[in-house]
């Protein structure tokens, strides 16, 4: 049986993370598991978790009045499901909800900062990780935004 | 004495009269048009390849190959983004259409074999990647894995969503993503690259890649961290084409015209000229 700190080192963010780390992520990880239609989280909650996703799919929603909810990403097996957890005010933005049932690694996210808090060189390496990702999503966001499919040009 | 009629072909200028079989919509602007020769046989486009195609009166653009039909007809599928493109889509069933060609390189399905292929498209890029697709469907135990990923903008975006399901139940590996959804979408919401985080190949794999420039740009990127180099990375380009062969010079791209020497590349051909912003 594959112990937690194994677990989390499928996300591709947590890939090749020393040892020692890894078993601090665990100390403050437990399984989690949403059916179909479950809400993960809502916008405006507290933002004390984040998910490392190893089935299933999540969608990122957020609620427009007369539109209903609109799916601005979504999230698949090998990625992290929220950082709202890492930053002031630790509140959720979006709301996030499973699209086919989930199983994934839930992290404490008041423990994995005050673990970073003792420990900075835990604190520089998760930093730098979900610094990548951010980045990665960011990029993606701006391609997007670009519109890159629609219209045209010429005759 | 009897003077023989002097027989001349019309040449690669002079558009033939083809007829609309018929003509469906795609997406709120993109329609498919099927076309047949008025007389004689239709031109015999590979993948790839385009048509110079007329809409008598107000002028002719570029439009790859989209599908073959029944008797060999010609599937163009055809967004309406100015007066040509405008009047090609408006052409009911019955109307006329001059169609010069076929021009241009093609896919390589032949040095594909053996290979993994990704096929990847971005809107309406997925149109000339069609035939590349039926193509490999055909030939299925010559290639390696397959996978077809896709973008578009919104669910309504995407074209041939019934094909794309066909493709799916024949064994294709179809991954979709949208650049936004409603709850009804299951597929992926986020840019088109994101579709190759999980996708594994053997090297040396190939990539066929049809869509916006940027888009090419970004996802090519994304191939050669997973080991599809430039020299096995098709796209297919389009600049302006205009006489179809090379003369006019309006396809220029520095030493390269695209209608001559394209619209298919290899991306170690045409990969630096495009990130020259004066070209």
């Amino acid at each position: 049986m594959r112990t937690l700190d194994q677990v989390v080192l499928e996300a591709r963010v947590f890939a090749g993370l020393d040892d020692t780390f890894a078993e601090q992520l665990a100390g403050c990880s437990q399984t989690a598991g949403f059916e179909a239609g479950d809400t993960l989280f809502r916008e405006g909650e507290p933002a004390d978790v984040f998910y490392v996703l190893r089935r299933g799919r999540v969608a990122l929603e957020l609620y427009v009045p007369g539109r209903g909810e609109l799916t601005i990403e979504t999230i698949d097996p090998g990625s992290v499901v929220g950082w709202s957890w890492l930053f002031p005010p630790h509140l959720w933005h979006f709301d996030a909800r499973a699209v086919a049932p989930v199983r994934a690694v839930a992290v404490d996210g008041a423990c994995l900062r005050g673990k970073c808090e003792q420990d900075p060189a835990l604190g520089y390496e998760l930093m730098q990780r979900f610094s990548a990702v951010l980045l990665e999503r960011l990029n993606a966001t701006r391609l997007r935004l670009a519109d890159l499919y629609g219209g045209g040009h010429g005759g | 004495m009897a003077v023989e009629p002097l027989l001349v072909s019309p040449g690669p200028m002079v558009p033939e009269p083809y007829v609309v079989r018929s003509r469906g919509r795609e997406t709120a602007d993109t329609w498919t048009i099927e076309l047949e020769p008025v007389a004689g046989e239709a031109i015999d486009p590979e993948p790839g390849q385009f048509a110079m195609l007329t809409a008598y009166g107000v002028g002719e653009v570029p439009i790859s190959l989209s599908g073959r039909g029944e008797g060999g007809s010609l599937i163009h599928t055809i967004r309406d983004v100015g007066a040509v493109t405008a009047e090609l889509c408006r052409i009911s069933r019955g109307g006329t259409i001059g169609v010069r060609g076929p021009f241009g390189t093609t896919w390589p399905l032949e040095d594909a074999r053996g290979a993994d292929v990704v096929v990847l498209a971005g809107g309406l890029g997925l149109a000339p990647l069609r035939p590349a697709v039926e193509g490999l469907l055909a030939e299925r135990d010559s290639y390696g894995r397959v996978f077809l990923l896709y973008g578009a903008r919104t669910p309504g975006d995407l074209l041939y969503p019934q094909q794309l399901e066909d493709w799916r139940a024949e064994g294709l590996d179809v991954r979709l993503t949208v650049d936004a959804g409603t709850r009804s979408w299951l597929d992926r919401v986020g840019f088109v690259s994101a579709l190759l985080d999980d996708v594994t190949l053997d090297e040396p794999a190939v990539a066929l890649v049809c869509g916006p420039e940027v888009m090419m740009r970004v996802t090519i990127g994304a191939l050669q961290q997973r080991g599809v180099p430039p020299a096995r990375t098709y796209v297919s380009l389009e600049r302006s084409m205009s006489c179809g062969i090379g003369h006019c010079g309006h396809c220029q791209l520095g030493p390269i015209l695209i209608c001559r020497d394209g619209p298919v590349f290899t991306w170690d051909e045409v990969g630096g000229l495009l990130a020259v912003r004066e070209l």
